[in-house]
């Protein structure tokens, strides 16, 4: 069969669409969820595929995202290749659920379609909700486009079932701004997708392998606990080359490339902005423009944010004069957002470290445009000549 | 020696079935279960309702306790009918005495 058959492109479809797709494509064992704005319509679009036949899932519907975690995590360990979505408060009330599932080593994906926590109450963008649950021990990935958010979710099956892994995968996309617009992307033809995700075959019993019992869930007190969170840290850490190369092999099915981050026009930059998904893509526009006038500016856009890629993030650093970190959430240390703080530490190594300044942007929807880009970059390159900074944390686009 | 986390099974899940049998719990006991089998009618209440399959029964008949495993709850105690009674609580001390 020609190339061009496999891969349907020009398809239009909004990001919980294409994440809806990817899991009809995936055809999981169970899927157990509960809605949420704005991640509703990737269930409900699913839900439109288990009534119509078009996947043999257990469609599990219950009355909250707790529950949904839960029937999720007894599914999970019963052998089951699980799939689930929610998005902020749903995220929060998973959080006793989230670090079962990471610790029990259930490679659960869940997508999470990034909306702001209350107070006060907002149903729009931030990264408030997934950066809470950054220590929970799952794996997460960042989506720009609805065309990442649909290739993320068909990779982290692949990393979250790899034997040495087995750990959960978050898949982040932004509340509307992606989850709701519709992009041309290229879809993947169902046989490459089952190919590449291969079957999930558990390699220890489950618990419904009634000919091997065991028990799931079971008290370790201080005598054995330690051992499995450190079993935890290893998986955690080894994930790095397994993410790498799942990247690899979807790569020769797609054409797509993916790694642990994206440069943008980094190679000679002087000042660089760090941001996660969707405003990458504005933050872009505006090197372009930057570049332009013959300004050296670039973007680095982190994929993964865990397992965090110090080494790699500090290598792609090191020759940049000014950093600006933009982080969508905050984490309320007065010192800084969970983007800022980790880059921060990981250029500590380095002989010569750059400047660096963190900018709270976009909280519950708040726009980011090419503008406001465009003045962080300013901002940058005026401490690279003045040689020192003002205020390294500070909130941008917001009223005085 | 207890296995290293690189030797322990993932998961934290437990392979072998009934391990739970090793893990004396008898130890956790304020009050003990004393039996009066001359009172006992063999009507199971106590082997169905102890949480810790701690009443021991052969052949149908009940005929004491595992105290490795008894966490002195008193369960068996109460749901023991009330016009035989043939089980009492006491305190673990006293009785050694
Ligand atoms: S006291 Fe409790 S644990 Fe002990 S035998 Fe009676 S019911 Fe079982
Ligand atoms: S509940 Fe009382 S009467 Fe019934 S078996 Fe147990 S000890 Fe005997």
């Amino acid at each position: 069969m020609a190339a061009e058959a496999k891969i349907k492109c020009s398809v239009g479809l909004t990001g919980n669409s294409a994440v809806a797709y990817a899991m009809k494509q995936i055809n999981p064992d169970v899927v157990a969820a509960y809605p949420i704005t704005p991640s509703t319509t990737i269930v409900e679009e699913f839900s439109g595929y288990v009534a119509d036949g078009k996947v043999d899932t257990e469609f599990v519907t219950v009355e909250s995202e707790h529950s949904a975690m839960s029937a999720c995590i007894g599914a999970s360990a019963a052998g089951a290749r699980v799939m689930t979505a929610t998005s902020s408060q749903g995220l929060a009330l998973m959080w006793e659920m989230l670090y079962i599932a990471s610790g029990m080593r259930l490679p659960i994906v869940m997508t999470c379609v990034n909306r702001a926590l209350s107070a006060p109450l907002n149903i729009h963008c931030d990264h408030s909700d997934s950066m809470g649950a950054r220590d929970s021990g799952w794996i997460q990935l960042y989506s720009e486009t609805v065309q990442e958010a649909y290739d993320n979710v068909i990779q982290a099956v692949r990393i979250a079932e790899q034997e040495n892994i087995l750990l959960p995968v978050m898949v982040c996309l932004d509340g509307f701004i992606t989850s709701h617009s519709i992009e041309n992307l290229c879809l993947l033809d169902d046989d490459v997708i089952k190919k590449f995700i291969g079957e999930y075959k558990p390699s220890q019993p489950s618990l419904l392998d009634v000919d091997h019992p065991t028990t799931y869930g079971a008290v370790a007190l201080p005598d054995s606990y330690m051992e499995a969170r450190r079993q935890q840290a290893e998986a955690m850490t080894l994930s790095k080359d397994v993410i790498i190369n799942a990247a690899k092999d979807f790569e020769k099915i797609s054409g797509r490339s993916y790694g642990l981050m994206e440069k943008y026009r980094m190679d000679d930059a002087d000042a660089a902005i760090v941001i996660l998904n969707s405003a990458a893509g504005t933050t872009k526009v505006a090197v372009d423009e930057m570049r332009n006038k013959g300004l050296k500016v670039g973007l680095l856009k982190p994929r993964v944010f865990r397992p965090f890629p110090y080494i790699e993030m500090a290598e792609a650093l090191k020759n940049v004069k000014v950093i600006g970190v933009l982080d969508r959430a905050d984490s309320y240390t007065s010192f800084g957002g969970p983007l800022f703080t980790e880059i921060r530490s990981s250029l500590y190594e380095l002989d010569k470290r750059p400047k660096i300044i963190n900018r709270i942007f976009g909280l519950g929807g708040r726009d980011y445009g090419v503008k406001d880009s465009l003045a962080v970059f300013e901002e940058l390159l005026k401490i690279k000549d003045m040689g020192k900074i003002d205020k390294v944390y500070d909130y941008i686009s917001v009223r005085e | 020696m207890k296995k290293g986390w690189k030797e322990t099974p993932i998961r934290g899940i437990i392979l072998e079935a009934g391990s739970a049998h090793e893990y004396s719990t008898g130890g956790w006991r304020k009050l003990k279960p004393v039996f009066d089998r001359t009172k006992c009618i063999d009507c199971m209440f106590c082997w169905v309702f102890c949480p810790d399959s701690a009443v021991i029964v052969e052949k149908g008949k009940m005929i004491g306790f595992d105290l490795e495993h008894c966490k002195g709850c008193g369960i068996c105690a109460m749901e023991c009918p009330d016009k035989v009674k043939a089980i009492t609580m006491v305190e673990e001390e006293k009785e050694k005495k």
